[in-house]
């Protein structure tokens, strides 16, 4: 059984790699604003819009129509 | 009514209707058409009504032009990339965070930008050239978030952000689990070869992962618990630190001495909960950022008139601490004077609401004294400087004592006094023990006493207090009033005298109740000064106009504004003419009204038409909602009212307050701050509620400042708590709910006390075994942590309720 040894050296060594990425995260400022993730998380993407410059000219000349 | 679609308010005088949307002015109607045409459209997608109303900016942002200021704003400035970091105080929904991050649609030179939202910032990173950084500040006014930048920024020191609190929580975290896991074993009773063979091992692992909690994450403890030895002052932290000693050398001793399995378990336990509690306390503290000082209410750059060598007066924008006694400045309408100068020329008419609390402007005359913090409403003043920034009368009341003293150190919180005995009974209660123990058998003695330190650890007093305080700064700050840090919360339960300051805390500079008196006037004259007004800018022409009924307007034929005195007007054979007393009456016509000796002290527009003395328009200050009630529910405190202003309101004010309310008038930011000075010397605690800058004195001195605001996110610097005004009739509410947050907690204490109880008499006995010590203590913790999370929401609740009541 004294494989026990290798199998807690290993296992603290992973253990020892994912606190290291930890302190690596909180150093490069992640844990600063741990509000504002949880909304953008929430926004939707953007669908690629494919007559994109026809709708802006609709939309432009409406604008000025109404501003009459 | 409709309500506008961008920003929500009520359409009241204009409604403007594109396709099926209405908008209550222009400004929001623009906004909304640019964000349409950039396919910004889900911005009105996430909320409703997310947008603001932006106001005017001409000219604001001219400061920009001088390369000296922006290189101080930029964060970032190498080779075309320019990273900067604004405040934007506007932002308040997700939309706003979407369109904020989403910039780079609308502006091209934008890289990137990323919304910090409890902090209200943003960092934007620009590709662009020198005029860019300008260009974006404008765009952002113009679509309603206009950001803050103030000399406080110019000299902006690098804040080196802390984050150890989060290492340390992580690190606790981390052994702590890792040492339940590998202390697992022994805790159940078998004798089994191979446990036995790993044991040694096993313990060892855990002492190591102890190391970095004990000499790391649990240092704050030791500094604090030294400090507090030092300064001969028994606080929270001296217990804690010795439960954390004696757990640490009992359990290394164990495991090289072969004793036990060592507490290691309980230890790393602790540490986590511990700091976990005041992780919770910081996040919660980090909502309102409270250090701006005064330097913040200045604009970060003034124009100044030069000669240059062809003799012609040029403009040039500078900082405001380059600026010398003897120079001129230009302050435009609607600018702060930044110092204490003497008028040269231009129309003064300047409101010094920040100052002497007056909200009527005085106008002044070429060669008078305009002292700093005024603001100019009409026109353009050529000014010659007094004193320098630095000199001025505004820092003077600021430089006072009052703001130098060390205001942490008047809180008593009630988890200092509490541990206090609590330290003093453990150690005796060890000691006897001990004793006891020597004499029954000496071999338990060492046992007992590191164990009586060991379990009675006030853990759970060290967390009730964050968690209850931080609860109920949450549930204040959902109710509007947000406060500086939790201690504020103690003191507030104990005050038992409340002062008032009049202008803009109890009156409201949002209404106004106007009030006609003298001859009536024709409906013809009714017209043209209707008509009149309306070509008018100055605020009261505003006030009155928004009154007078609105048929049938007719532009006059003939217009005319001499500024700060009034205005005159014709429309076929009518003439009128409206405004200040001396303008409007004719001294060789006769005067049919008499002079109302009380108009002196009244805020009122006269009115004369076709040459003859008609009467006046009297502004009365109206008072908020709920003045009375407040005060009557404040009857078990004593309640003082003080004001800048004259004695005109003291018959309203007696009618309005309890009988015997003390009343005084013509207090000036001095003088109230002595009077709260006077009442803490007769040893009463203090409550100020005032409304900002010219009782910044006052709210410091106070042992409780309260700011009352009707914009959340312009205040006071010296205050402890900001509250909305909108919820003013909710006051004494505020109070009972801060009183029952110091019952929780009591009743916290009480609850752990139990628990220490029951640990203490395990560990009399020798019967501490580490698996008990295990169980309890993060029982403990947890078990308060639920209570007072559970007390405090059903307070808030009940909060709510209440509230719901009294509309």
């Amino acid at each position: 059984m004294s494989i026990i040894y290798l199998l807690i050296a290993i296992s603290i060594f992973v253990a020892i790699f994912f606190f290291v990425v930890f302190l690596y995260a909180v150093r490069s400022g992640q844990y600063d604003d741990t509000y504002t993730p949880s909304v953008r998380m929430l926004f939707d993407d953007e669908l690629v819009k494919e007559d994109k410059p026809k709708s802006k000219k609709e939309s432009k000349s409406n604008a000025l129509n109404q501003t009459k | 009514m409709t309500n506008c679609f961008h920003c929500g308010d009520p359409c009241l005088d204009v409604e403007i209707k594109l396709e099926d949307k209405s908008f209550c002015c222009q400004g929001c109607k623009t906004v909304f058409d640019i964000l349409n045409e950039n396919d910004l459209g889900y911005y009105y997608d996430l909320e409703a009504s997310p947008g603001i109303s932006p106001e005017a900016v001409e000219g604001k942002f001219d400061f920009l032009d001088n390369q000296t200021i922006v290189e101080k704003l930029l964060e970032f400035n190498d080779g075309g990339t320019q990273v900067v970091s604004f405040l934007i105080p506007s932002i308040h929904c997700s939309s706003c965070i979407w369109i904020l991050e989403n910039l780079s649609k609308l502006i091209p030179e934008v890289r990137s930008s990323q919304v910090n939202f409890p902090e209200k910032t943003v960092r934007i990173t620009l590709s662009g050239s020198e005029k860019s950084l300008k260009n974006l500040v404008q765009l952002l006014s113009r679509i309603g978030y206009e950001p803050y930048i103030s000399l406080e920024d110019s000299d902006k020191k690098e804040k080196r952000k802390d984050r150890s609190i989060i290492y340390k929580l992580g690190i606790a975290g981390f052994a702590f689990g890792n040492v339940m896991f590998l202390s697992l074993p022994e805790y159940f009773e078998n004798y089994d070869f191979w446990l036995e063979q790993f044991k040694p091992f096993f313990r060892w692992l855990m002492f190591a992962f102890s190391l970095p909690v004990v000499f790391y994450s649990a240092s704050d403890y030791f500094i604090s618990a030294y400090k507090g030895l030092r300064s001969r002052m028994l606080n929270i932290d001296i217990p804690i630190a010795l439960g954390i000693i004696a757990l640490f050398v009992r359990s290394t001793l164990d495991i090289v001495m072969g004793w036990g399995t060592g507490f290691f378990d309980s230890l790393t336990g602790l540490l986590f909960f511990l700091l976990l509690g005041k992780f919770f306390q910081q996040m919660t503290y980090s909502y309102l950022s409270f250090e701006r000082d005064y330097k913040s209410y200045f604009p970060i750059a003034v124009t100044r008139l030069k000669r240059n060598q062809s003799k012609e007066t040029v403009e040039e924008q500078v900082e405001v601490y380059e600026v010398e006694k003897g120079d001129r400045l230009l302050v435009r309408n609607n600018e702060i004077l930044p110092v204490d100068a003497i008028l040269i020329r231009g129309n003064a008419l300047i409101d010094y609401s920040f100052v002497t609390g007056e909200a009527d402007p005085i106008a002044k005359r070429s060669g008078d004294k305009l002292f700093a913090g005024g603001k100019q409403q009409a026109g353009v003043l050529e000014v010659e400087v007094l004193k320098p920034v630095s000199q001025s009368y505004l820092t003077q009341l600021w430089s006072n004592d009052v703001f130098s003293k060390n205001h942490q150190s008047s809180f008593k919180s009630l988890t200092d006094g509490i541990s206090k005995r609590f330290t003093i009974v453990i150690l005796s209660i060890a000691f006897i023990a001990t004793a006891y123990w020597l004499f029954a058998d000496a071999s338990k003695a060492f046992d007992v006493f590191t164990a009586v330190l060991i379990i009675a650890c006030p853990c759970a007093i060290a967390l009730a207090a964050p968690f209850t305080l931080g609860n109920l700064l949450r549930i204040f700050g959902r109710e509007k009033l947000y406060l500086k840090e939790a201690p504020v919360i103690e003191q507030m339960a104990k005050v038992d005298t409340v002062v008032f300051d009049k202008t803009g805390t109890l009156t409201t500079n949002q209404k106004n109740v106007i009030t006609y008196e003298g001859l009536d006037l024709t409906p013809d004259e009714k017209q043209l000064l209707t008509g009149t007004l309306r070509a008018s800018n100055h605020p009261l022409s505003r006030a009155l106009y928004d009154l007078l009924a609105k048929n049938n307007i007719q532009t006059p034929d003939a217009f005319e504004e001499e500024v700060g005195k009034g205005m005159s007007a014709s429309f076929k054979n009518h003439s009128i003419k409206v405004g200040a007393y001396d303008f409007v009456s004719f001294n060789d016509a006769p005067q049919p009204v008499p002079i109302n000796t009380d108009l002196e002290n009244r805020t009122a527009v006269h009115i004369s038409a076709n040459e003859t003395y008609k009467g006046c328009y009297v502004f009365n200050n109206e008072y908020r909602e709920g003045v009375s009630e407040t005060f009557n529910a404040l009857s078990d405190k004593e309640v003082v009212v003080l004001s800048g202003d004259n004695d005109g309101e003291r018959e309203r004010l007696e009618a309005m307050l309890p009988h015997g309310t003390a009343i005084h008038f013509n207090q000036k930011p001095a003088d109230k701050l002595n009077f709260i000075k006077n009442l803490q010397e007769q040893g009463k605690v203090v409550m100020m509620v005032g409304d900002g800058l010219n009782d910044a004195g006052a709210l410091r001195q106070s042992d409780v400042g309260i700011a009352i605001s009707e914009n959340t996110n312009i205040f006071s610097p010296a205050c402890d708590g900001i509250f909305d005004a909108s919820h003013f009739k909710q006051f004494s509410e505020y109070l009972s709910l801060a009183n029952r947050g110091t019952q929780i907690i009591k009743w916290a204490f009480i609850f752990s006390l139990f628990y220490n109880l029951i640990g203490v008499s395990f560990a009399v006995t020798g019967n501490l075994k580490p698996v008990v010590a295990a169980i309890l203590m993060p029982l403990s913790s947890i078990s308060i942590v639920a209570f007072t999370t559970i007390m405090t929401q059903r307070a808030g609740r009940k909060l709510r309720i209440d509230i719901n009541k009294q509309k």
